[in-house]
């Protein structure tokens, strides 16, 4: 296959970037998306020129780390991670744009590379059930009924990728946040923290200038591990819940 | 001038901190003989913790939570994403919930005989008794593992053991372990405790007085290379599978750190010892960045076969069950399928070297789930296994439901890694090893869901619990700076070399040396290794090292966010390290575990160990780069289990 | 808990969500109230009278009236300044957009942006229209309704703003229920089509509802 990539190019930070047009040949339909850049980049390094900065790790869609928007969708046109999308979604000729997350809460940090560490800053606030190593009973002591472990699985998978930000026109942060509320408030173990759980993480997400959710459900569509937009309602949910207990208090 | 292979055999070395008496007592018996710290006195040790998979995530929280003041490291952008996330199967517990004859006594037992009589009994033991507080431990932090309805915990059986002792959560067991070990390190940074530098890789580790006091590590974004101080400094910086080019590892994944220590005296243990996974989705090209895992629990439902003729290009479908093979269950009968990874393995590069192996260049097996389907419904299988299912169809556009799935077996962990003793502590003072990154547990062959078990228990109930007596015990150490002279030359040492990197401005990029060597090693010192091949591996090793020093070419700057940089540096290691491990493996001529020489093998092609000459851990000490290393011996007493010749049949 | 609503963007769309089923109920009212025109000029009048003496002996004249307008003008714009505020957030949350465009990523963001700004206009026009017949075309006689809203429909523009609206009207409650629901966590897997049902039925009813007026006017059937 014969392609022609036009890439998000942006020095640092500071710089201003814009759009490079390149071609690579040879490219073979089982070749992951990445292995495609990984060999646009060889030739760069070969002919003395940056090869394209692009955040990747595992290649197993599992990390989270890959984020990549191709021809304006995030993880590009199937639903999965980058790293999982392979060439054979592509056709011979195709011409592909590949750009960085778009969102203020994820600023650049060199061409298709972004800081995402708001991400962890919203766990910091409360995506966590306090436990202390140590301190924990033994595991029988609380079943849990199924279809609440299945729910907590269910949103536990987030990869914490940033997609639904991507994706979502106002740079909403709501699936992300919601997804981790939904997971541990089910859980009888997350009980204890529930409300502050929930009002800290939205704090911390509207902190981080994150906008606000319009329910477009532009998330929902683009997240690779299928985390539904209901997880919205359900955190708005637990957020009322948590406000009118505080109120009480 | 001698040659690398002429190594030296220096003193044995020991481990001085494991108790003697019951084996059952001795961890109890460590913990209270070890010192503390008094919890007021903590908060005035600073340790550092690099890495932050499973192993680092969870001790650098339950330092913290104990009052120490933390300063944690991870190259990837947040600590959520170290590779241990990528384990899928599970994790081992003797908690024995099914009733199935289960024990502490049995783990130890399988791991020992698992790891071919090659781990420390200590260790093991302990591991054994600490796994039923880990799943404690993680079911506290919200860890959604598979429930039965009555909303009990599920568990499944794994590789190499007869007991249904692995609990999991569906194909994302690590990745949920990984998020309660981060949620648990998140809370420690938002109150302080932690002092969290993503995207900030160790280059190098600062030894003061024969202590380790701190590391070189280099922002990945700026660019800038800083120097930080510790009391303690705990390495979690997982395996060195990407040695190969070609593993399951994660692509950044690296040897750099562990590589270092080893470099400033830590003695590096059983480098050959390394785990090739059986199934593993076979490579499709040239073009091959990295290699994906297919969980091992698949083993349970899943039976493995090829063409009883050589040279079957019949689909699948076309072939009649009475020309089929399912080779593992007819030589295994009492395991069958659910053979340790390093025979089921060795198995499948048999059949392949037969010529029976199927797909794309013979290179595979078929992994096959009509029958499971038939047995327990469709419906049923996507429960289990489906995440996978569609990960294996996303590879390769094959509907593993339609038709069998392809495996071949590809690098996957590493069992050997740094030497530590019983309280995890390297040969260097106030440097300690934990998860992957040590030798201590698997011995030669690690068993499936026993890696997590591992990572876990080292951060969250062995290092805390150790460290406690290296502090205790060297309450006041002095104070150091940027301008000390030790550190100033390791600043120097750092620096030249990256600067030497970008000044080269040869002919090739840095994944080109990296797909070199990792071929020339899955070649020579992958499943089967032979005497000459690997004095060929030992002979190349060199001349691509001196080859690289000639023509890399490192685009960009120092000061900068440069991926380049990053890649070539990490292989500037590989290139060392791989001469040790074709050298540990060439001196092991005894096959055991994953490390398989084939002039050592039964009559039946089994691994052949030798007790009498190899029962001991192999330790080296770095004398320099090409230059034969030190070999020290630690003695393995088996005084609870038997070595005896490993029976799956 | 007033604070904490109006601080985070959640308990923003909470008020937006509140404040629209306020309106929304009223519109309910206010339609059914309009199709009486369809009964002649004295019923719709008598039933204008009405509103009024809602509530007597209880509530003076007009009592009543003054307290639902005093509501839904505090849901108008606490249902405005949340949007203005709440888009405002978004649109900061995304300097910058994507070289490559995908038109449908924002559609119902924008129909709920500029229809609520097309609503919000009209019900000024409205309200001058036929409340205090400031820019009423003809003569406004207060206490005859029915001949102000003829009066309306007879300009091609009365028309023409009228239906606009109510399209607008429509297509926000379409998405502004769901939404709301969401919002107030009432929405789940089994309920969702239920109630998406419930917004299209509802934003289906409300504009054919209010239309059903001028088409009556243009056609003849009311005079």
């Amino acid at each position: 296959m014969k392609l022609t990539l036009r890439v998000w190019r942006q020095q640092n930070a500071d710089a201003d970037g814009a759009m490079s047009t390149y071609e690579v040949d040879g490219i073979s339909p089982d070749m992951s998306f990445l292995e495609m850049l990984d060999t646009l980049n060889e030739e760069l390094i070969l002919k003395g020129e940056d090869p394209v900065a692009f955040d990747h790790d595992c290649r197993e869609g599992i990390c989270g780390a890959c984020s990549l928007v191709i021809n304006g969708d995030a993880h590009g046109p199937e639903r999965t991670t980058t790293c999982q999308l392979h060439m054979r979604s592509f056709k011979d000729g195709d011409t592909i744009d590949i750009e960085p997350w778009r969102a203020a809460a994820f600023p650049v940090i060199k061409d298709l590379v972004v800081d995402r560490s708001a991400f962890d800053r919203i766990i910091q606030a409360g995506g966590y059930i306090t436990a202390p190593t140590g301190s924990a009973p033994e595991a029988h002591a609380t079943p849990v009924p199924k279809p609440d472990a299945d729910f907590a699985f269910e949103h536990a998978e987030c990869i914490g990728c940033g997609a639904c930000v991507a994706a979502c026109p106002n740079g909403s942060a709501m699936l992300f946040t919601s997804a981790k509320v939904n997971h541990l408030n089910v859980l009888p173990q997350g009980a204890p923290e529930r409300e502050s759980r929930v009002l800290d993480m939205v704090a911390q997400m509207d902190e981080e200038g994150f906008g606000g959710c319009t329910l477009t459900g532009e998330c929902a569509t683009a997240c690779p591990k299928g985390i539904p937009l209901m997880s919205i309602t359900g955190m708005n949910k637990e957020w009322l819940r948590a406000t009118r207990k505080a109120a009480k208090r | 001038m001698t040659s690398y292979a002429d190594y030296t055999t220096g003193e044995p070395v020991t481990d001085t901190k494991a108790p003697t008496g019951p084996i059952n007592e001795r961890w109890d018996k460590r913990r209270f003989e070890a010192k503390l710290v008094n919890p007021a006195n903590r908060r005035k040790h600073t340790v550092i913790v690099v890495g932050t998979g499973l192993a680092g995530g969870s001790a650098g929280a339950t330092l913290a939570e104990q009052g120490y003041h933390v300063v944690q490291f991870c190259y990837q952008d947040s600590p959520r994403r170290a590779h241990s996330i990528a384990a899928q199967g599970g994790i081992n517990a003797a908690k024995n919930y099914r009733n199935d004859g289960d024990s502490i006594h049995r783990l130890f037992y399988d791991t020992v005989k698992g790891g071919d009589f090659r781990a420390r009994e200590s260790n093991v033991h302990r591991l054994a008794q600490i796994s039923v507080e880990i799943i404690d431990q993680c079911v506290a932090q919200g860890v959604p593992f598979a429930r039965e309805y009555g909303g009990l915990l599920d568990t499944r059986s794994f590789g190499g053991v007869q007991v249904s002792r692995t609990f999991y959560a569906r194909g994302q067991t690590g990745q949920q372990l990984l998020l309660g070990a981060y949620q648990a390190l998140s809370r420690q940074i938002a109150a302080g405790n932690v002092e969290m530098h993503p995207r900030t890789e160790m280059l190098d580790l600062i030894v003061v007085d024969g202590r380790a006091r701190g590391i070189v590590a280099r922002d990945l974004i700026t660019g800038k290379i800083d120097t930080y101080f510790a009391d303690a400094v705990v390495l979690a910086s997982g395996g060195y599978g990407n040695v190969f080019y070609l593993s399951t590892n994660a692509m950044n994944s690296n040897a750099t750190a562990v590589w270092r220590a080893h470099r400033r005296g830590a003695y590096f243990a059983n480098p050959c010892f390394t785990q090739i996974h059986p199934t593993c989705i076979p490579r499709t090209g040239d073009h091959q960045s990295k290699l994906t895992l297919m969980s091992e629990s698949l083993r349970n439902d899943g039976r493995i076969w090829v063409p009883k003729a050589k040279g079957d290009t019949r689909p699948a479908s076309q072939i009649p069950e009475n020309e089929r093979d399912y080779y593992l269950e007819r030589i295994y009968p009492s395991f069958g399928n659910l053979v340790p990874r390093d025979i089921a393995s060795r198995a499948a590069k048999n059949v392949c070297d037969e010529g029976r192996g199927v797909g794309p260049g013979g290179q595979g097996v078929y992994l096959d789930f009509a029958d499971a389907i038939k047995r327990m419904g469709r419906g049923a299988v996507e429960a289990k296994y489906g995440n996978l299912f569609d990960m294996y169809q996303r590879i390769t556009d094959e509907d593993p439901y339609q038709v069998p799935m392809r495996i071949y077996p590809a690098v996957h962990y590493t069992m050997g890694g740094l030497w530590v003793d019983y309280d995890l502590q390297t040969t260097i003072p106030g440097l300690f090893a934990i998860g992957e990154a040590n030798f201590s547990d698997h011995g030669a062959n690690r068993l499936g869901a026993s890696a997590l078990m591992q990572g876990l228990a080292d951060g969250y109930f062995v290092l805390p619990a150790t460290i406690n007596d290296y502090l205790a015990r060297n309450p006041h150490q002095e104070s150091i700076t940027v301008e000390h002279p030790v550190v100033q030359e390791v600043l120097a040492e750092t620096e030249d070399r990256l600067n030497l990197l970008l000044s080269v401005d040869g002919d090739r990029t840095p994944d080109s040396f990296h797909r070199e060597v990792g071929e020339l090693m899955w070649e020579f010192c992958g499943m089967a290794r032979t005497d000459s091949g690997l004095r060929k591996a030992l002979e190349r090793i060199p001349q691509i090292r001196e080859e690289f020093w000639r023509r890399i070419k490192v685009p960009g700057s120092g000061e900068e966010f440069n991926q380049s940089l990053e890649k070539a540096n990490r292989i500037v290691d590989y290139l060392e390290l791989a001469e040790l491990m074709c050298l540990d493996a060439l001196h092991r001529s005894e096959s055991c575990g994953g490390h398989f020489r084939e002039e050592s093998q039964t009559p039946d092609g089994e691994a052949a160990r030798k007790d009498e000459e190899f029962s001991y851990a192999a330790a080296w000490e770095f004398t320099g780069t090409g230059e034969a290393p030190v070999l020290h011996k630690e003695d393995l007493v088996f005084e609870y289990v038997h070595p005896t010749q490993r029976s799956y049949a | 808990m007033a604070r904490t609503m109006w601080d985070s963007s959640v308990g923003k769309k909470t008020v937006m969500a509140v404040s629209g089923l306020i309106m929304l109920l009223y519109l309910v009212a206010h339609m059914i109230g309009n199709l009486k025109i369809f009964f002649g000029a004295g019923e719709f009048n008598d039933y204008a009278h009405w509103l009024r003496t809602v509530g007597e002996p209880f509530m003076h004249y007009e009592w009543t009236l003054w307290l639902i307008r005093v509501v839904l003008v505090v849901a108008v714009v606490a249902h405005a300044v949340s949007a203005y505020q709440l888009s405002r957030r978004d649109i900061k949350a995304r300097p910058s957009k994507y070289v490559h465009k995908k038109p449908r990523a924002s559609y119902a963001t924008r129909t709920m942006r500029w229809g609520g700004i097309i609503l919000g206009l009209f019900i000024v026009w409205h309200i001058l229209d036929l409340t205090t017949g400031t820019v009423h075309p003809g003569g406004f006689e207060t206490g005859k309704p029915y001949q102000n809203i003829l009066d309306t429909f007879s300009t091609w523009y009365g028309n023409v703003i009228y239906i606009v609206a109510m399209l607008a009207l429509g297509l926000h409650i379409r998405h502004g229920f769901w939404s709301a629901a969401q919002t107030l966590g009432v929405g789940s897997r089994t309920r969702d089509r239920a109630l998406k049902t419930v917004a299209n039925v509802l934003a289906l009813l409300l504009t054919a509802g209010f239309i059903a007026v001028p088409v009556g006017v243009m056609t003849g059937v009311v005079n």
